[in-house]
């Protein structure tokens, strides 16, 4: 007869057990922020097909404290889903070759950060332009 | 002058004929600069408590028996030293998502029936005659897989899993790394029949890129680029097989 018995422990509380793992709860949440302001980006642009008042009105309610704390927050969000999107970039993406040599994480997640950035920045350049 | 500080030792203890749940016993041992936890669990054997279970051999990392999660962290017993954690206690528990089966040493059954199901060992692509000479491989073509060919099959990165330990079904980030090892090298014929394997729920699509495999591996693979290249290549497998006659891997 077998004397084996495994104990088996329990994973409640799994995501408390290491910071890694909190940093990790906190990446995946920081997704419903990018949905919520893709939700308010969406109803913008429904208010802008049902006409100037209406466009206006959303455009008045986006000027409220309300709105700006929670764009703020969305700000924040984002800035920290686009890092830790970059920082696991490196362990997505197939060996790239580069004489001989594939290139190091840091590398690939510079380069998507600073795609990140020069993007954001061309944004904000064509956004001053338009509102001129 | 002998060295007379000592060390707090903190070992989760489980004896299936007594216990009913796991318990933590406390052992004070001789400490040393160069003292590593595994040397402080054979300290204990030898000289405290007989009764202590572990798994070990080399003492170098280079066999993978004694894993263990060392102040809750996965690591190599031998690996991993006192003074790291002096002058404070250390905790040693058995490796995470395992169960136990006696004090640290846990049941590695599910572990190893993984490992043989990718058949990990280089299935040649067409018959070769000794007189046809070795099979030639480029650097490049070496750079492919040479990371993943480090595994010591210790199963850390089992431990570092939540995904693993939700879902034991899951073939997990080390079996998935040599599986990649294998399919990724340009000698080996048996990619199709391991995407089988790769395509399944159960597969590389159970991983949610936590990443904390290839943080704790100690010998430097790097198990969530293993698994991640693979989703790209699953979903390639799928779509390529309404394009190609025979699919993309056939």
């Amino acid at each position: 007869m077998s004397g084996r018995r495994p104990y088996v422990r329990p994973m409640r509380g799994w995501w408390r057990r290491d910071p890694f793992f909190v940093r990790y709860m906190i990446r995946e949440a920081t997704a419903v922020l990018v949905v919520a302001y893709a939700v308010a980006l969406l109803v913008g642009l429904v208010r802008l097909a049902q006409g100037e008042a209406a466009y206006d009105a959303w455009l008045a309610a986006q000027r409220t404290p309300l709105a700006l704390i929670f764009y703020v927050v969305l700000l924040a969000g984002f800035l920290y889903h686009s890092f830790t999107w970059f920082e696991i970039m490196p362990k997505t993406m197939p060996m790239i070759v580069v004489r001989g040599k594939s290139l190091g994480p840091r590398v690939i997640t510079g380069a998507g950060l600073g795609a990140a950035v020069a993007a954001s920045l061309l944004l904000l350049l064509l956004a001053r332009d338009f509102a001129r | 002058m002998p060295d007379e500080r000592t060390i707090e030792i903190e070992v989760l203890r489980y004896r299936p004929e007594q216990d009913a749940v796991p318990f933590f016993q406390s052992y004070r041992v001789p400490f040393t600069e160069d003292m590593s936890i595994l040397q402080a669990l054979q300290y204990i054997k030898d000289h405290l408590d007989g009764t202590l279970s572990f798994r070990w051999s080399c003492r170098m990392a280079i066999c993978g028996s004694c894993g263990q999660m060392i102040d809750g962290v996965p690591k190599l017993g031998c690996k991993t030293f006192l003074r790291d954690y002096f002058p404070g206690k250390v905790r040693v528990e058995p490796l995470e998502h395992f169960p136990i089966e006696r004090d640290l040493v846990v049941g590695m059954d599910d572990f190893i029936a993984k490992l043989q199901r990718i058949k990990p060992w280089i299935v040649p692509r067409e018959p070769r005659t000794l007189a046809e000479g070795e099979h030639l491989q480029t650097p490049a073509q070496l750079e492919q897989f040479l990371q993943f060919s480090s595994c010591i099959n210790c199963m850390l990165c089992y431990a570092a899993c939540p995904q693993y330990g939700l879902d034991p079904d899951f073939i997990g980030p080390g079996v998935l790394a040599l599986l990649h090892r294998y399919n990724a090298d340009s000698r080996d014929g048996a990619r199709a029949e391991r995407m089988e394997l790769v395509n399944a729920e159960e597969g590389v699509w159970s991983c949610t890129a936590v990443g904390y495999c290839s943080e704790v591996c100690p010998k430097g693979v790097d198990p969530a680029n293993a698994v991640n290249q693979n989703k790209t290549a699953s979903a390639l497998d799928y779509f390529l097989r309404f394009v190609l006659p025979k699919g993309a891997t056939r």
